[in-house]
């Protein structure tokens, strides 16, 4: 089973991000889960998403205590939170930011989301949206195909500009 | 239209609101509330669309929407509400008129806590307050379980023998705003399986009569004891609408959900998404040698008979639930129904998590006769909540 928490800020799209990997995960062949946690939801507040993917049926639904991936789509919450809690040993990371971190054991990635969502013009109300992007990214450290994420994004999503930005996405993911 | 069955992924309450539509339901009475909303919003949705050709009735209370589906219903209309907590007891005297009437309304619950304190999350309270009404109740555990139930419900609802309205409860949040995959069918093959259907005891303007009128206490003991007919009688359309289900979609369902039964020493008992998590438990205790087998209950009304399956075994009931001043539900009624005593632990309340090692641990820790409140040691300082505090 390999188990992913998800950090963002609501209306930065992370719930539907959640629901991306799960749809990308199941178009690989996977069983996939995923779970918004709601507590007092409001636009900007931290917002935590757990995704689970296995090749069998998934049982669990309490939350995820030690994640294998952690996704922070809006840095500025790892002044707020400690993102990396409970992080596996041999975990990796995959933060929206312009430049690297260096996060000792861990394997770390980073892409500006942000940036990509501006550049290809994928604004909603002011605000850059990060959920298709990021599922380019997730591809490309290898959490599905490349054909799965542009497929589930089709699925979801009409504007061919999430497309787009997750393709860039997809080139863009440094370490 | 759906013209083939589809793979697809959905969350809980999509589920519902998709098996409504692929049931075209006829009227839909309802009122939003969290956390069922989505499932209204999406059969409003169905209806804006013209995907599902079916009367939207915006109402201004949960009372209200069983009132108007009782009115639909009973114009042989198939009528469909959804709802959770407190706006499932506010239409109460609804609900009961529901199933005196004979109507095969269904309904979909998601289990939410009761306020005070507000609290938004999973618990089994709200519909068990309703286990006494002559509503069929079942316990759904997966996306795809939800949608399945649905359809059936539909059916069993529908059938001459039963005409008693059925509840779907799913878990608030836990299960109602999680995704999973799910497999919609075809119209074709839905409408082979809930066609359309005549309910006998419909109002006619042209012929004038009505069923449950000004009734002395003769007949109305056995009006009532016709409903308590019914309900023996829809075991076995459950069980036959489980099995037509099977041959038609090729998911089987039954009266519980069974995992490692067979040669177990213990069973854990519970509902919902705590009774799937607890075969993640039974696989680690079962490494550990200890022979448990899980048990969700899916049918809470009618009640199963258990007793074979229970009888010789050491129980583990986990009630989402509470009756104050007697105890945990789903154990009362298990004692009441088999005379059996179980290790009752009341889990889960108000969204608490509960993980599959938490369920581990009650297994390990059983005293068959007792109830534990788990996550409250009245041995320990602070337990106690001060209500000037909070």
């Amino acid at each position: 089973m390999y188990e992913i928490r998800l950090h963002s800020r609501g209306g930065q799209g992370g719930v539907t991000a959640a629901k991306l990997i799960a749809l990308a995960a199941f178009r690989d062949g996977k069983h996939a889960t995923a779970a918004p946690f709601y507590g007092a939801e409001r636009r900007g507040a931290p917002v935590v998403s757990f995704i689970r993917i296995d090749d069998n049926p998934i049982k669990i639904y309490s939350q995820i205590k030690k994640p294998d991936l952690i996704i922070v789509l809006d840095p500025s919450i790892m002044e707020l939170v400690d993102v990396f809690d409970g992080l596996k040993e041999d975990g990796t990371v995959l933060i929206n930011s312009q430049k690297p971190f260096d996060l000792a054991q861990h394997e770390a990635h980073y892409v500006d989301l942000t940036g990509i969502a501006l550049k290809v013009g994928l604004v909603v109300a002011g605000t850059p949206i990060l959920n298709t992007p990021v599922i380019g990214a997730l591809a490309k450290i290898g959490l599905f195909s490349r054909d799965s994420a542009r497929s589930a994004i089709e699925e979801m999503f009409t504007d061919p500009k999430n497309t787009e930005a997750a393709m860039l996405a997809f080139d863009e993911v440094h370490q | 239209m759906n013209e083939s069955n589809q793979a697809t992924i959905s969350t809980g309450n999509n589920a519902i609101a998709t098996a409504a539509k692929d049931a075209k339901v006829q009227v839909v009475a309802a009122y939003p509330i969290t956390p069922q909303t989505e499932v209204v919003e999406q059969i409003a949705n169905f209806c804006e669309s013209g995907a599902l050709d079916a009367k939207y009735i915006p109402v201004e209370s949960e009372h209200s929407a069983m009132a108007a589906c009782i009115g639909a219903s009973i114009m042989g209309a198939r009528a469909f509400t959804a709802t959770s907590s407190h706006g499932l007891l506010y239409m109460n005297e609804m609900i009961n008129w529901a199933a005196g009437a004979r109507l095969p309304v269904v309904m979909a619950n998601i289990n939410r806590a009761l306020g005070p304190g507000w609290n938004t999350w999973a618990e089994h309270t709200d519909s068990l307050q309703t286990r006494d009404t002559g509503w069929l109740q079942v316990y759904v555990s997966t996306v795809q379980e939800a949608y399945d139930t649905t359809l059936m419900a539909f059916r069993i609802a529908e059938d001459k023998q039963v005409y008693l309205p059925v509840m779907i409860n799913l878990d608030g949040f836990a299960l109602s705003h999680i995704t999973q995959s799910l497999t919609t069918e075809s119209d074709e093959k839905i409408q082979a399986f809930i066609p359309p259907f005549q309910l006998d005891h419909a109002i006619d303007v042209t012929d004038p009569h009505g069923y449950g009128t000004l009734t002395s206490s003769d007949q109305y003991v056995h009006i009532r004891y016709d409903i308590e007919r019914s309900m023996r009688a829809s075991c076995a359309v459950i069980e036959e609408t489980e099995r037509e289900f099977a041959k038609a979609f090729g998911r089987t369902y039954s009266w519980t959900d069974e995992y490692l039964c067979d040669d177990a020493e213990v069973l854990i008992i519970a509902m919902g998404t705590l009774g799937k998590e607890a075969e993640v438990a039974v696989d680690i205790l079962r490494k550990e040698g200890i022979k448990v087998g899980s048990m969700r209950l899916r049918w809470f009304r009618p009640f199963p008979d258990l007793s074979d399956r229970l009888i010789g075994r050491e129980l583990v009931v986990i009630d989402r639930d509470y009756s104050f001043g007697c105890g945990g539900i789903i154990a009362g009624t298990i004692r009441a129904k088999t005379g059996l005593e179980s290790y009752n632990i009341i889990a889960g309340l108000g969204g608490q998590e509960v993980t599959y090692l938490d369920i581990a641990s009650f297994v390990k820790e059983r005293k068959i006769g007792k109830e534990v409140w788990f996550g409250v040691d009245e041995t320990k300082a602070g337990y106690e909540i001060s209500r000037s505090d909070v």
